[in-house]
């Protein structure tokens, strides 16, 4: 309820709107919380001051974290592999240090970390799949926390928890040893500590009979805490997001907030990672409009369904073309040899037609022609999936977009064995992801399936460092993956010819 | 809707019950008589059930199920002793077998026992039945309210009709039923969050949810037949009545002292077997989560009759320890000497199974062979006495301890019908209705004074009635005035356990009140806490 009602405070406006003797006031009034402990229960909103660019950064920083513990669900890693793996994502973007770490940054750290927690619970509220989602992450990421808190701190953050459980004291214990240990099966060498709940808190634990009953109260040894803290924490938070939901449309009416918040949800649908310079394969090989169709082997489903059609019906409608040139240009594709491409794959098209309709908008791509702006940047960059996720769905004979968003599920499966999917397992994966509107999930279990041997390769002789091999979140990415792992000896030894993607 | 039976006028008693012949439900098979005599029965000629009148102008359940209109009887209900014991419950006399439907034989109305026919038990719910404590026992306060009005009963009418649904806006109006429609058993099921008559109005069947019902438990004396040699199936006898004593004795402590329970009442179930009610708040609000919780909690060995020691792990839990103190006495008297559960050769070879030692199995085996009239008390304590002999071969003298109370807890740990206890749904037979079986009434069992307990004392409805003629007699010399002060529940024998129930429900209904009053001080506290 508390959190609710209380969410508006998030407004960052507070901070541009007082004036500092306001200020003062508003900050004696909503005094910053102080973070006593590393974990939280995120059941207090912030209501402190933040700016409009603390609160976008710390939530996309928050964001990168969701995904990448998605991901490692995603590839099935134990929890070992998860918890080695994260280490280093939640330092670079949501560090956390101990009570015991004398960093400066500690109150400010924790502070994101509250913030952001609330930024990305209002984002993610909008929708039950988004809010089943991101409960489902941030239990895990509380529960990897919980794993790493030092074993002091967490009894510490436990006992400031309001739930109804208290330590059994050490009279109490002293009188039911026995009866504790034998209960909860509490043998030489574990802690002899145990809490109490109401036994309604543990069902599960009372019917295996691994607790002490005594007139209704349950003596839980505390190995079982954190299993009982996650699934608190769980029940908390979805009943804090469903609250949430129904608050929603009033922050709307905050037309500085409402643009973040749908960013940030829509980033969830596909992290956005940006286009960058290295998808080309540029330094390895010169691709030529004569190389693509070889190198189409390599493209992603939404690239090659593009490449397929035109070469069918010798046409693209504008976004795709649009979509399809800017992803030339990033693997690798010079401006003359992308004309040279589009101008034979148009053949049923006049010359004179091809330059008054068709070659100016491939020259804006490359940002040859334009205004300054447009030729500085180099033209457009190439779209990433977050882009192709989130733009208008294709309508009649137009191509461009997500096939595994746009296309209907049948569709789809015919689609993608006519590319060479056709492992059942693969297939019905695909179809469960697309279900639940993972799409770059399901894109990249394609992409998985594809080359899991060159995978497996990369990984056993330790080739590729993590971030190469995380997940694929743009079209160029995926390319340059793939003309990779298929070209493993090649590149090393150099053996690239112009020729050299086919085989 | 299941169960949603329309009357349909043109179905007569006589076809009712004539097709329901055909259901087990409705054969009066002469099953395996009680072993104890039932004189108050005997010598009362068989009456021919032909004129339950107009009132059971209802389908049978047995018929609906068939006619694909009505789902089949689901698990809602509970299918307990009452359903397949009806073929062999009434007590048999010599002239029964005269007035039995040969089986596919032109339809007649099966003859009914003079307890179960409808004037009996039209008198019965006149002038004896205890509406007003069974009332306030499930309404939890003294003017109806939604735990009672909402309240689902179901009825089995004389032709077999099984109706569900049934919910009443009062004590009286729910008597008025009863007397109208003489249903020969009714059960009780949950308080719904609509009322459960008005189901057909909701906009869908999802919308009725059940909210609340005690927690039930069922104890049933055929889960014991793989244990028990004085009986089998639907007899009971006073010698494994005790083990239903025993198993009361371990869930009551179980409720009592674990879960902290204080209102719970047990019931004899009429025949071969006890109920549990357990009140409290705090139970009566359970989902199907903490019941099953319970359920299995207390569960430890399922009817099967291998494998199921598997699960007894060490040390004991505090539970099963306790259960194991409060058992022992009984095993002595109760199992070793009234059941010699191992005095045949092959019997003893199920003991031999369980031993976990092979040195000691073959000591044993060739022990018995050569004197094989030793009682199941001399074969128990063989076990030692081989065993401080030197016949342990695989196994320590601790394990030997472990698996010898393994076999006490096998033989007399109580075995639960958890299915009963798991589903906030489930129905259950009501107490004080008359076992249709045997037209004994399901009185309550006074814990206090449990081994007391005499399940073939408990009257009869014939009997009552008679108590109330002979009590009229008797005090003829009373003015009208002075005989009006009487009930007729106080003239019979009923009147120790409608006055224990009286008790009971009074004790429930104060603390309730207690709870209610605690209750609105706590939330005036949040409140105010919430209000910083
Ligand atoms: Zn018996």
């Amino acid at each position: 309820m508390l959190a609710a009602t209380a969410a508006p405070r998030l407004d960052p406006k507070r901070r541009n709107v007082v004036d500092s003797r306001k200020r003062q006031f508003a900050k004696a009034q909503w005094q910053e919380l102080s973070y006593t402990h590393r974990l939280n229960f995120y059941t207090i909103p912030p209501t402190g001051d933040v700016s409009l660019e603390e609160f976008e950064q710390w939530g996309i920083a928050r964001l990168k974290v969701l995904a990448e513990l998605e991901a490692c669900h995603f590839r099935n890693r134990t929890p070992a592999e998860t918890e080695e793996y994260m280490k280093p994502v939640l330092d670079a973007h949501l560090r956390l240090s101990s009570n015991m770490s004398r960093s400066g940054e500690r109150e400010r750290e924790r502070k994101r970390d509250h913030y952001s927690h609330w930024t990305l619970r209002l984002a993610f509220s909008g929708t039950k799949d988004l809010r089943e989602r991101f409960a489902r992450l941030e239990t895990q990421l509380f529960k990897l926390r919980m794993q790493q808190d030092d074993a002091r701190e967490r009894k510490e953050f436990v006992d400031s928890l309001p739930m109804s459980w208290e330590m059994v004291g050490d009279e109490e214990k002293r009188m039911y040893l026995d009866e504790l240990k034998a209960a909860t099966r509490c043998g030489r060498d574990d802690e002899e500590a145990w809490f109490k709940v109401d036994w309604e808190k543990v069902p599960e634990l009372v019917e295996r009979r691994q607790v002490l009953l005594k007139r209704g109260t349950a003596y839980v040894h505390v190995r079982e805490q954190l299993s009982l803290l996650t699934n608190e924490f769980a029940n908390n938070l979805s009943t804090g997001l469903d609250l949430a939901a129904r608050f929603l449309p009033r922050m709307d009416e905050d037309n500085r907030l409402a643009p973040i918040l749908h960013h940030l949800s829509q980033s969830f649908v596909a992290p956005d990672t940006g286009y960058s310079e290295a998808s080309s394969i540029g330094d390895l090989t010169t691709p030529t409009a004569g190389s693509i169709d070889a190198l189409a082997q390599h493209f992603p489903l939404c690239m090659a369904n593009l490449h397929k059609t035109l070469r069918a019906t010798h046409h693209l409608k504008h976004y795709g073309r649009l979509q399809y040139t800017l992803f030339l240009k990033g693997l690798g594709l010079s401006l003359q040899e992308c004309i040279t491409f589009w101008r034979g794959a148009f053949e049923l098209i006049p010359d004179d037609k091809f330059k008054s309709e068709y070659l100016y908008n491939i020259r804006h791509a490359y940002g040859d022609v334009g205004g300054d702006a447009n030729r500085r940047g180099r033209g457009y960059t190439p779209y990433s999936c977050q882009k192709l996720l989130t733009e208008a769905l294709p309508s009649g004979g137009q191509q461009h977009g997500c096939p595994y968003r746009t296309y209907a599920p049948d569709n789809l499966t015919t689609l993608l064995q006519n590319v060479g999917v056709t492992d059942r397992q693969v297939l019905s994966g695909v179809k469960e992801d697309v279900g639940r509107q993972r799409y770059h999930i399901a894109c990249n279990r394609v992409f998985e399936h594809a080359h899991k041997a060159q995978l497996r390769k990369v990984k056993d002789e330790g080739l590729w460092s993590a971030a190469e091999l995380d997940l694929v979140t743009h079209p160029n990415t995926y390319f340059k993956r793939s003309f990779l792992l298929k070209n493993l000896g090649k590149v090393k030894s150099g053996d690239l010819g112009v020729e050299g993607a086919g085989s | 809707m299941p169960h949603a039976l329309s009357p349909s006028p043109e179905r007569t008693a006589a076809s009712t019950s004539a097709s329901g012949a055909d259901d087990t439900m409705m054969t009066d098979v002469p099953g395996v008589p009680l072993q104890h005599d039932q004189d108050a029965e005997r010598g009362e000629s068989p009456s021919s059930a032909t004129s339950h009148d107009g009132q059971a102008a209802l389908p049978a359940s047995s018929q609906s199920n068939g006619n694909g209109n009505s789902v089949s009887v689901e698990d809602m209900f509970d299918d307990d002793d009452d359903d397949d014991e009806f073929s062999s419950s009434a007590p048999t006399r010599p002239d029964d077998a005269s007035s039995q439907p040969e089986p596919g034989s032109n339809p007649s109305p099966a003859a009914k026992p003079r307890y179960a026919e409808p004037d009996t038990l039209r008198q019965f719910y006149q002038r004896l039945f205890p509406f007003r404590q069974l009332f306030q026992w499930l309404n939890h306060a003294a003017t109806p309210q939604a735990d009672f009005q909402q309240r689902e009963f179901a009825f089995v009418l004389p032709g077999g009709a099984y109706i569900r649904y049934q919910s009443f806006a009062s004590s009286d109006l729910f008597r008025k039923q009863c007397v109208q429609m003489t249903p020969e058993r009714f059960e009780i099921g949950p308080q719904y969050n609509v009322n459960p008559r008005d189901r057909k109005t909701l906009r869908s069947a999802g919308m009725m949810r059940p909210v609340m019902k005690e927690l039930v438990f069922d104890i049933d004396m055929t889960d014991y037949d793989p244990i028990r040699t004085c009986c089998t199936g639907a007899a009971i006898c006073r010698k494994c009545w005790t083990f239903i004593t025993m198993a009361i004795r371990v869930v009551d402590a179980a409720l009592r002292e674990d879960f902290g329970f204080q209102h719970i009442m047990w019931v004899y179930s009429g025949r071969r077997g006890a109920h549990a009610w357990v009140s409290d708040k705090r139970a009566r609000e359970m989902d199907d989560a903490k019941r099953r919780a319970v359920a299995n909690y207390l569960v430890l060995i399922t009817g099967s009759e291998q494998g199921k020691r598997a699960g007894i792990r060490r040390p004991l839990h505090p539970h099963v320890d306790r259960s194991l103190r409060l058992l022992n006495p009984y095993f002595q008297d109760a199992v070793l000497s009234d059941q010699d559960p191992w005095a045949s050769s092959e019997r003893a070879e199920k003991l031999l199974q369980t031993l976990p030692d092979k040195g000691l199995r073959d000591a044993l085996q060739k022990k018995w062979d050569s004197t094989p009239n030793r009682s199941s008390f001399q074969k128990w304590s063989d076990i030692d006495t081989a065993a401080e002999a030197g016949s342990l071969s695989e196994i320590s003298t601790k394990q030997l301890v472990d698996a010898k109370q393994d076999i006490r807890l096998e033989y007399t740990y109580p075995r639960l019908d958890a299915e009963v206890s798991k589903k906030l749904n489930h129905l259950l037979k009501s107490p004080f209705v008359v076992h249709p079986g045997t037209g004994r009434v399901c009185v309550p069992i006074d814990t206090r004074n449990l081994e007391a307990f005499d399940p073939f004392a408990v009257p009869t409805v014939t009997q009552l009635l008679q108590e109330i003629d002979q009590w009229d007699e008797k005090n003829s010399a009373l003015t009208e005035e002075d005989r009006g002060k009487v009930l007729d529940w106080q003239k019979t024998g009923l009147k120790p356990y409608v006055e224990f129930f009286r008790g009971y429900v009074a004790g429930l209904l104060k603390s309730e009140l207690a709870a209610g009053k605690r209750g609105r001080g706590d939330a005036d506290g949040e409140a105010e806490s919430m209000d910083f």
